[in-house]
């Protein structure tokens, strides 16, 4: 089967690439650009990036923008997958989804209409779990969002190693922090990874204070 | 030990992740099979049996009815989730009809029963659903289907929804 994946360049779609990569082909990458920065369906941060992840994964990216109005949002995301159906014949769609209904049952609504399988590897996953697989699997990932209690400037660029899922464990045990970041705690990006044909290095970048708990690590530049 | 049969058309596929995992990770001691490598000696071995849910796009399994006879004169309990419950509906002459409900369905009580009480809210991925099974009692329903039975002499229930998003603790009920 081909299969594209809704890719927003983070740690779980990448994840969920991985995983999908294993049973199927990865016909393509769909990244939705949304000016909406506060959109509850589509990671924002760096997403930029995406074009250059998907050439250091050798894999073709479908780009389509969207004004992030909540619902009508959807319709982007819906000509983004009908033009990655005509352009790559995929014939399902990939999520890195973990809880979020909101997110699951729109993007089931879509594939559904458009009669397209819809797999989400990561659905319900343990997210120490998950947080280890990564770690173990060699997948080199950055922080590059905040926007939690006890998430402080100095989290901003740091590497998700099995240091750093210590110390998630305890804003965790302190905070109630979603351990994955999974409801916008924290938002992430993959640098390297088991299906990477290069690593993507930073040159430049320049950290953004939104708020006490809440920053941006904004990349300018790449090598 | 609890049986957990994968009703998912392909074995080991992706859909293992989404619809069977997160259900062994509620159960300490289980045994996973597909439903095509099913056997009677499976069946005997275990203490209880759980059949799974699908993806919308997936119901190859309702082809394969007759192989799930064994529904009718099994004396171990039996949970069918979503295609779980849509066979159970199948083996106990149950109709099966067309209802699409996507994402989070709001349910009525019905009846009580430790195992569906206190059920308000529950996550749906369905293009189908059944009629009342003869002797079968129903329990939750939405504004648009049954989604929990229990059969009225065995201990065989079957809901609509997928318990292992939102109702983890009807499946670690039904598990003990």
């Amino acid at each position: 089967m081909i299969l594209g994946v809704l890719f927003s360049g983070g740690k779980d779609s990448l994840y969920a690439t991985y995983l999908a990569s294993k049973n199927e082909k990865i016909g393509c990458l769909i990244t939705i650009e949304s000016e909406n920065k506060e959109s509850y369906m589509f990671h924002t941060p760096n997403i930029h990036l995406t074009k250059i992840q998907a050439k250091a994964l050798n894999l073709p990216l479908i780009t389509v923008k969207t004004k992030g109005k909540k619902e009508a949002e959807l319709n982007d995301l819906k000509k983004a997958i009908k033009l990655a159906i005509k352009k790559h014949k995929i014939q399902g769609i990939v999520t890195g989804t973990l809880t979020s209904i909101y997110q699951s049952s729109r993007i089931q609504k879509i594939c559904n209409d458009l009669k397209i399988y819809c797999f989400n590897p990561l659905w319900q996953k343990n997210q120490l779990e998950l947080l280890n697989e990564l770690v173990k699997n060699k997948f080199k990932i950055i922080i590059t969002q905040i926007a939690a209690e006890g998430f402080t400037k100095e989290w901003l660029g740091k590497k998700i190693n099995k240091e750093t899922i210590e110390k998630l464990k305890v804003l965790n045990k302190k905070y109630g922090t979603n351990l994955s970041g999974d409801d916008g705690g924290y938002e992430s990006l993959v640098l390297d990874g088991p299906l990477f044909k290069t690593r993507i290095n930073i040159k430049k970048y320049n950290i953004i204070t939104l708020g006490k708990f809440n920053g941006i690590y904004n990349i300018e530049a790449i090598e | 030990m609890i049986l957990i049969i994968d009703l998912n058309e392909i074995k080991n596929s992706l859909y293992y992740y989404e619809y069977v995992k997160p259900i062994t990770d509620l159960i300490k001691d289980y045994k996973v099979v597909h439903y095509k490598d099913l056997n009677k000696l499976h069946i005997k071995k275990v203490k209880k049996i759980i059949l799974t849910g699908t993806s919308l796009k997936d119901i190859g399994y309702l082809d394969h009815y007759k192989d799930f006879s064994w529904i009718r004169t099994t004396q171990k309990p039996i949970l069918g989730i979503c295609a779980g419950m849509q066979m159970i509906g199948k083996i106990f002459n149950a109709k099966i009809i067309k209802k699409t409900e996507i994402g989070l369905t709001t349910l009525n009580q019905f009846n009580s029963h430790a195992l569906f009480n206190n059920i308000n809210n529950a996550y749906s991925l369905h293009n189908l659903a059944i009629t009342k099974p003869k002797d079968f009692d129903v329990y939750l329903k939405s504004k648009t289907c049954i989604h929990a039975v229990k059969h009225k002499n065995k201990e065989i229930y079957g809901v609509l929804f997928h318990p292992e998003v939102l109702n983890k603790g009807l499946i670690i009920n039904f598990a003990q």
